[in-house]
């Protein structure tokens, strides 16, 4: 993958925002909260940090994506688009009868590897990926990204505990920390404690960041790759802000699965473009 | 007559199998010395996962291997394999339509002095339910293994329920079974008697008894309940007309669930039902509790008599 600066990485991101918001806007529908925090990190995996080939989204060497928090494929999906997966036209079909681009992302879409959408199901599948091409000494990476509300189901632990075991370096974990679910705060509504002393206790290498600075995401980044052999599994915990970019999304719960009106679109795009 | 418990045949056709395809995985859940996992352990320690007890997490685990050409086999008690694994099988296993075998031992009232919490009546019956699902139980230790290997060979998720105990073996190495297609135990023309799993056996005593008093009964051994083999089922109701059901099963949609809904779009043909009485087990010796549901061979006997 091409290596782009931060400062082209944060252009890009910038762009991805704004698709997003142009295709939940579109679909009245979907949930824009989640994409905007995951975007950054999303937008470094794509863009700089991964092995895919457009062309061949099957192709057998590439590096795997999962997006386990998979009701924000919105992100995903503008990704992929702009990459040239398919059509860029296509992101405008965002959960309309016949789209490859589902309300939850299923693998009629060039560039899913496995359908999610159900909580803390696929990051199992992540680990199950990793075991699988580690055991064919692959070098490709699977690249996770989970919510924080979403390390509340059990599972994720389970299959933590299985990326322990079977020493998965090439696996790296993207928690996208924005303190927000559905009903209220993660703290109010279950409390996570500290999610990377939970991963530390789980054998997982931890990178704490800002999980919205370029910067910080593309150095996290090339230190993981130095440590690919470390018989280590990855994980970033990356404190981000739910809505961000748009003003009156961010930190706001409520904005969580929500479309914006013509006049909130508006100024959701004036926001990404000038800032606020 | 020798007997052997299904969940050997599997284990034994697994070590054959693992042998042959070094991309055929067991993802076992700490249950592999029971569900006999052991010999595909020791012999491929490389092909075997044990993720510990967490079953929910195998079959995500498996759906992430078959996404990068493994063909795993999560095996684990079928109680757990249906239930506990249940969202996650139809999440990332059915929907995607992935190489994913749940491979399942102590089906049905088997797991008899375990008592309830792990006797699996429900399990055919809710993967049936779920789109892309084949869903089989072999009838003995032969057919245990033959279908072990079709479901290997067969590309797309599969569930396949064993017994614990062992039970008579009715085949020999030469019976041959095919996923979705009946095999004919016994031929007759006055009833027909459609079963699966151990239940063939019961079909086949039965129809032994009916034919001293003069009436030949057909024993359909329909190992898989998805996809049905519906002609084999309209065989039944255009030449025969009375069709018996035995399973070790919920009477809610397993076996005889099945063949009703064939019977009812056909409009014509009569179906009686064995098979457990939508009530919890307990712990008890495995014929007392099919006695406490009604399955025995001479209540089969006196149903197709009252026909």
């Amino acid at each position: 993958m091409k290596k782009r600066t931060v400062e082209e990485l944060k252009e890009i991101a910038k762009d991805l925002r704004k698709k997003v918001v142009t295709m939940v806007y579109e679909a009245q529908s979907g949930h824009p909260g989640g994409s905007l925090s995951a975007a950054d990190f999303v937008t470094a995996c794509y863009f700089r940090e991964m092995n895919v080939d457009p062309k061949n989204p099957k192709w057998e060497d590439r590096d795997r994506f999962v997006l386990s928090k998979g009701h924000v494929c919105p992100i995903q999906y503008a990704a992929l688009g702009t990459l040239g997966f398919f059509p860029e036209e296509v992101l405008h079909t965002l959960r309309q009868e016949g789209s490859p681009l589902q309300g939850h992302p299923n693998m009629h879409c060039p560039g899913i590897d496995i359908p999610t959408g159900s909580l803390g199901q696929g990051f199992a599948c992540a680990v199950g990926m990793a075991i699988g091409l580690k055991i064919d000494n692959k070098p490709s990476r699977v690249f996770a990204v989970l919510g924080d509300g979403e390390c509340q189901e059990g599972e994720i632990w389970e299959a933590a505990a299985t990326a322990n075991k079977y020493q998965l370096d090439n696996l790296i974990v993207f928690v996208d920390v924005n303190n927000l679910q559905i009903d209220g705060t993660t703290d109010e509504v279950m409390p996570n404690l500290d999610l990377g002393e939970k991963f530390k206790a789980f054998g997982f290498e931890i990178y704490n960041i800002d999980g919205n600075d370029m910067a910080q995401i593309v150095r996290t980044l090339d230190t993981i790759r130095m440590h690919s052999h470390d018989h280590k599994p990855k994980c970033i915990i990356g404190q981000t802000t739910k809505g961000k970019g748009v003003s009156y999304m961010e930190n706001v719960a409520s904005w969580h699965g929500v479309a914006p009106n013509k006049e909130q679109y508006e100024q959701a795009m004036k926001d990404l473009e000038e800032g606020f | 007559m020798e007997k052997k418990a299904t969940r050997n045949g599997f284990g034994e056709e697994m070590v054959v199998l693992g042998k042959e395809n070094k991309n055929i995985f067991i993802v076992d859940a700490d249950i592999g010395k029971s569900c006999k996992t052991d010999g595909f352990a020791h012999a491929y320690p490389e092909q075997h996962i044990n993720v510990g007890i967490a079953e929910q997490n195998a079959a995500g685990v498996a759906a992430g291997m078959a996404t990068v050409g493994k063909i795993p086999f999560v095996v684990t008690y079928a109680v757990f394999g249906s239930l506990r694994m249940c969202e996650m099988i139809r999440q990332e296993i059915a929907y995607p339509r992935l190489n994913v075998k749940i491979a399942c031992s102590h089906g049905g009232l088997t797991p008899a002095n375990d008592g309830a919490s792990h006797q699996a009546i429900e399990d055919m019956g809710v993967m049936r339910t779920i789109p892309n699902m084949t869903v089989i139980m072999p009838a003995d230790y032969w057919a245990a293994r033959k279908l072990t290997r079709a479901i290997a060979e067969y590309d797309g998720p599969a569930f396949i329920r064993f017994t614990r105990d062992a039970i008579p073996i009715i085949y020999d190495e030469n019976t041959e079974f095919t996923i979705g297609k009946a095999h004919i135990a016994r031929e007759g023309k006055d009833i027909a008697i459609i079963a699966n799993g151990d239940m063939v056996c019961y079909g086949l005593d039965a129809a032994a008894k009916l034919a001293e008093e003069g009436i030949d009964a057909k024993v359909v051994d329909m190992h898989t309940i998805k996809p049905l083999d519906v002609d084999a089922v309209k065989d039944c109701i255009n030449n025969i007309g009375k069709i018996i059901t035995v399973e070790d099963h919920n009477i809610i949609n397993g076996l005889g669930s099945a063949v009703c809904e064939v019977v009812a779009e056909a409009g014509k043909g009569r179906v009686i039902r064995f098979g457990i009485q939508d009530q919890f087990g307990e712990s008890a010796p495995y014929h007392r509790l099919l006695e406490k549901n009604g399955i025995t061979v001479d209540a089969i006997v006196a149903a197709a008599k009252n026909f």
